[in-house]
């Protein structure tokens, strides 16, 4: 018999990787910001808003929405936001 | 396994053996000639007294010399056994020996004992702990000051209450349970989408309370949760209070003695309810979804520990759920289904089939909230004597559905936002229409419970269908 006090890792043993954030934008001047709106109710009306005023400080504003808040974003759509855009901002409100 | 034998005679026996008791002098006697002899023991390091036994209690010797009898005599030279005898006989012995007085107060033969490697309970511990140590998990050793289960909850491995530690012996008896090899993956299991294996389904159902023939239960129910329809990903990081419910139909619900009766959707049954949470722990363990990390349940309910309950088949007045879900009768199978906690309908009057919809219909129409439709699937669990009046109606369980879609039609203007003095509602747009409460294919009606009780019950679903969850059937395997 083994020993009884060993027991096997129950998770996935999985270690997160660490990635490097990316360098904060000094200005928003210019830079391409992107607005994912979940599709969650209402979060249109935030990200309408938020337009706006990104507008007003002389940035691209992009919008963009998951089909459904209930599922991670498809990997196409992440692939470009990642291209289209300096930032992003995800409105997660109901 | 080898073992490197000492030159001469060497003896196997146990304190448990009449036989080996009565040889005990013989052996003190070849000792005392200064013969080269070893002597391993099988159940008691001190026998026999005073000569100086090998421990061989955890029989790695009595298994690598295959001995079947006790007390076995053998002869080894250059470390290989060139002889043997088991049992007593003087007849034998005296020649093997070379000591022709040997046991001259014993009676002349004795016949001796089966080998504690015949034990089963412990040949079966031997083969999980041979199982077990081929089982691929990271081993995971407890400290000597911890306690057993305390250590679970200080590595975050529980759902709160305490787990069974997964020891290897105990996950190898547990794989026992399925003909599937415990590295084939099961599933990509959310939120971490870590491909889970057979064997880390048994660590968890190990964890959660399972008997063997749990396992395939398990396995279906994994399977099934974590397909894109079911979305337990999406289950897991809603606000929602839902939770995966596993219905469990056909043969083998009975078999491992699941319960569909009284107190079905309750405590007190093992498999209900450690099948259950062997999947939530699944989720938790090895997908990395925990409460207050991805799942961000507002309330959450308790049958997030367990949800899981058989169908009352034999005397249904309906076909079972899996084969209104197009499978075979004779299959079993696993349903899932994404669910708030139960609430109970009450009826004690009606006696006729269109009352009772009518019943069942203005209590479904409040399912998450009066004034929304299409937006959430729910199960109707029918209880025996509310079943009872659907079956003396003649009532299919398909007309039992139209019956209900009939009085759940509901008129736009009473849904709008704002109507009935209640801002909650859909937009304005559906003022004209009238809508559904349920989608096609919304509704699921299930039959359980005990037999007295003039109740039904209702469990809410999540967010349907693709923009959601739908629940899920899949047949459970070997």
């Amino acid at each position: 018999m083994s020993d009884p006090r060993v027991v096997l890792d129950p998770t996935g043993e999985r270690q997160a990787p660490v990635r490097e954030r990316t360098p904060r934008p000094a200005t928003l001047d210019g830079a391409a910001v992107g607005l994912l709106d979940i599709t969650k109710a209402r979060g249109d009306v935030f990200l309408d808003r938020l337009e706006e005023q990104l507008r007003d400080r002389g940035a691209k504003v992009l919008r963009f929405a998951k089909p459904t808040f209930t599922k991670v974003a498809p990997i196409d759509l992440r692939r470009e936001i990642a291209e289209q855009c300096d930032v992003v901002i995800e409105a997660l409100a109901d | 396994m080898t073992v490197s034998l000492p030159d001469g005679l060497v003896a196997v026996v146990k304190r448990d053996c009449p036989t080996c008791r009565l040889v005990a002098p013989v052996l003190a006697d070849l000792r005392s000639r200064s013969l080269p002899l070893t002597i391993y023991s099988q159940d008691d390091p001190t026998f026999p007294d005073g000569l100086e036994p090998v421990d061989d209690t955890a029989l790695d010797v009595s298994f690598a010399l295959d001995v079947d009898t006790v007390p076995t005599l053998l002869r080894v030279e250059d470390g290989h056994e060139t002889a043997r005898l088991v049992g007593w006989s003087r007849e034998q012995w005296a020649p093997f020996t070379g000591v022709a007085e040997l046991g001259a107060g014993l009676p002349p033969h004795r016949p001796g004992c089966g080998s504690r490697t015949h034990d089963p309970d412990l040949a079966a511990a031997r083969a999980a702990a041979a199982d077990g140590a081929r089982l691929a998990s990271r081993r995971v050793e407890l400290g000597p000051s911890e306690d057993d289960a305390e250590a679970m909850f200080e590595r975050g491995w529980t759902d709160g209450l305490p787990v069974v530690p997964p020891t290897p012996e105990r996950v190898a008896r547990l794989l026992a349970g399925t003909t599937r090899d415990p590295d084939e993956i099961v599933a990509v299991v959310p939120p971490d989408l870590v491909p889970c294996t057979v064997e880390k389904v048994a660590v968890n159902a190990v964890m959660a309370g399972c008997r063997p023939d749990y396992l395939p239960v398990v396995l279906a129910a994994v399977e099934a949760a974590c397909t894109d329809e079911f979305n337990i990903h999406g289950l897991l990081a809603t606000t929602w209070f839902s939770g995966p419910l596993v219905i469990v139909n056909g043969p083998l619900a009975r078999a491992i003695g699941m319960n569909d009766g009284i107190n079905a959707l309750g405590q007190g049954n093992r498999a209900n309810a450690t099948i259950g949470r062997a999947l939530q722990l699944v989720v938790r363990n090895v997908g990395g979804g925990r409460p207050g990390g991805v799942d961000r349940a507002t309330l959450g309910q308790p049958g997030k520990y367990t949800f899981c309950f058989a169908e009352r088949e034999h005397d249904s007045p309906w076909e079972p759920l899996h084969v209104t879900r197009g499978l075979p009768a004779s299959s079993s199978a696993v349903t899932l289904f994404a669910a708030e906690g139960p609430r109970g309908i009450i009826d004690q009057l009606s006696r006729d089939a269109e009352s009772l919809a009518n019943t069942f219909a203005a209590c479904l129409r409040a399912t998450t909230h009066p004034k929304l439709a299409l937006a959430f699937d729910a199960v109707l669990v029918v209880s025996p004597e509310h079943g009872r009046v659907f079956r003396e109606a003649g009532w299919s369980k398909a007309q039992l559905l139209e019956e209900l879609d009939a009085r759940l039609q509901l008129p736009g203007a009473e849904l709008v936002r704002g109507a009935g003095g209640i801002a909650e509602g859909l937009p304005d747009a559906v003022q004209d229409l009238t809508l559904p409460k349920f989608r096609d294919g919304g509704l699921l009606i299930v039959h359980a419970g005990g037999g007295a009780g003039l109740f039904s019950a209702i469990i809410g679903g999540w967010a349907s269908g693709a923009g959601g969850s739908a629940p899920v059937t899949k047949e459970i395997g070997s």
